[in-house]
């Protein structure tokens, strides 16, 4: 899965989209995420990671990750293409 | 390492234009502690959900109503509306504070007695009085508020088998000015039917006429409508003495003036934009002080205000059970109170506050209770912090009627503590046990066995 190249990404979190003008505002570990996944960072290296680093469990994050994935595909953010 | 705090990843659209009204953030600091006391400590000595009431608040809420009141005319007396919140603990804080009893059914009479409340100082309001209760009021020299007919007769037949000449007010219902008028209580005024029931119990001569009363709805929010309801039950006192050179002694407005909650569907929080007891007590005042009572026979003021004098006292703490989408995507927060609890969940948009620090992000949710019914709604839009699974909500403004109307459908009733004026939490009145429920119920003989 990999985040839309020509998405702007700044460090505070604001996101713009220019295929359709749209912006959007990130959280500090929705922006962690997303950092990683553009450097390719698989799952499990993500989980890894974030578990590490917060008290949350493995379930919970798996839960709220594969969410917020959604709504990166719902937003038009992820390069579904690539996916396949 | 000491691992930091979670927060679920999140992203949001960036609308442009105007906030909408759900864009008003309920709280900007968590609230971590009730009146000193952690939030935390107290679902860990007392469990989730918990009713939380505030002594502190109780008290000067009253006190800010009587003064409002009290500065502004010579003879005020509160009467506490039972059926608002009847737990003992909370009756008695208004009792010492000087506050008589109202009451609508012998259930809540009763309880008034048993708490210590002298039988003169108890108000029987209510349609349904029974010849046993108006007996008993009778015999104690309550104040009996008589709503209809059929009242009136039954207490004029007890009075051939009783030495005691009863006490009696009559329920005014009237034209406010506003809707609903709640004209299914008492007489009305415009047609009539009050001066009729007066000049009956006057003739009678076996009662004696001490009040006059009205309650001319509830959540009021145009201070207006007690004036001139006030207005009317000062003419007819003045008709009353001119007909019958019979003074009453007191001027009862009932109860009606709104708290600091915000009504569903308002653009504005309840708590910028609801009048306040000064506007009310000023409304009320004005209008008995101008009417024509000679100055030394101005009536005693009665209130039995309710909602007002303990909404904000009671807090209903509550946790995050899970969080879910619905089809449409919308976040959806799923916590362990339902309208089983928090009845007034249905007119009002509750305060609700994350009891653990969170970031400025924020997500629209609604706010599911844990019932399994479609009407178990909390809030339909708020803008709420991210809360994890296991975090705790506080829902303030919730000490009216929730502990009276709430519902045993599903869960049981949890635990209600009060803090005092000394941050000491006393337990006031234990969470329901299996057992609270089915020790009440009866098993036919045939019905004890079956094979599955
Ligand atoms: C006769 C009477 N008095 C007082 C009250 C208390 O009203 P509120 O809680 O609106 O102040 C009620 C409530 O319905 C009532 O019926």
């Amino acid at each position: 899965m990999k985040i839309n190249k020509n998405i702007a990404i700044s460090d505070t979190g604001f996101v713009f989209n220019p295929l359709n003008g749209e912006s959007y505002s990130i959280n500090p570990i929705g922006i962690e995420i997303i950092n990683m996944m553009k450097e390719d960072k698989s799952f499990e290296d993500i989980t890894h990671t974030m578990l590490t680093k917060y008290t949350v469990e493995d379930a919970t994050f798996e839960k709220d990750y594969f969410d917020f994935i959604g709504i990166l595909k719902h937003h038009n953010l992820i390069d579904t293409n690539e996916q396949a | 390492m000491e691992k930091l705090r979670y927060e679920r990843p999140v992203i949001k659209k960036l609308e442009a234009g105007m906030p909408n009204k759900f864009g008003l953030r309920t709280e900007y600091t968590p609230m971590t502690h009730i009146d000193g006391v952690a939030v935390k400590d107290l679902v860990k000595d007392y469990g989730s959900p918990l009713y939380v009431i505030s002594e502190t608040t109780i008290r000067s809420t009253i006190n800010k109503a009587k003064k409002a009141f009290t500065t502004r005319y010579p003879k005020v007396q509160f009467a506490w509306s039972y059926k608002t919140n009847y737990l003992n603990a909370v009756c008695n804080v208004f009792h010492q504070e000087g506050s008589w009893a109202e009451v609508v059914s012998g259930f809540e009479y009763e309880k008034a007695l048993r708490n210590g409340v002298d039988g003169k100082k108890i108000i029987f309001n209510g349609p349904d009085k029974s010849e046993a209760d108006l007996r008993k009021a009778i015999e104690n020299e309550s104040l009996i508020h008589i709503d209809h007919l059929d009242e009136l007769y039954t207490i004029l037949e007890i009075t051939e088998t009783i030495d005691k000449r009863p006490k009696v007010a009559i329920r005014v219902n009237m034209d406010t000015g506003t809707y609903p008028v709640w004209d299914r209580f008492g007489f009305n005024y415009e047609n009539g039917q009050a001066w009729d029931a007066l000049n009956k119990i006057m003739r009678s001569g076996k009662l004696e006429l001490v009040g006059l009363h009205c309650h001319i709805g509830t959540f009021m929010l145009a201070a207006s409508a007690y004036a001139i309801a006030a207005g009317k039950l000062a003419d007819l006192a003045i008709g009353i003495e001119q007909k019958y050179n019979h003074c009453i002694k007191y001027i009862d407005m009932g109860g009606g003036f709104a708290s600091k909650n915000t009504l569903k569907g308002s653009y504005l929080p309840g708590s910028d934009t609801n009048p306040t007891f000064d506007d009310f007590a000023e409304a009320i005042t004005t209008a008995l002080i101008n009417s024509n009572f000679k100055n030394n026979e101005l009536p005693t003021l009665i209130l039995e205000t309710g909602r007002a004098l303990i909404d904000e006292a009671g807090y209903l703490i509550g946790s995050v059970i899970a969080n879910k989408r619905t089809s449409l995507g919308k976040r959806t927060t799923i916590i362990d109170v339902g309208v089983n609890l928090l009845f007034t969940a249905f007119w009002y948009e509750h305060k609700m506050t994350p009891a653990q620090p969170f970031t400025h992000y924020t997500e629209t949710s609604q706010v599911f209770g844990p019932l399994c019914m479609n009407i178990d709604v909390i809030r339909e839009n708020i803008d709420l912090p991210l809360l994890n699974k296991g975090d705790q909500v506080v829902i303030s403004t919730i000490g009216a009627y929730n502990m009276t109307q709430w519902m045993q459908f599903i869960t049981l009733r949890p635990n209600i503590v009060m803090i005092d004026t000394e941050e000491k939490v006393h337990l006031v009145r234990e969470n329901e046990k299996l057992e609270s429920i089915t020790d009440l119920e009866k098993m036919p003989e045939h019905l004890k066995k079956f094979d599955l």
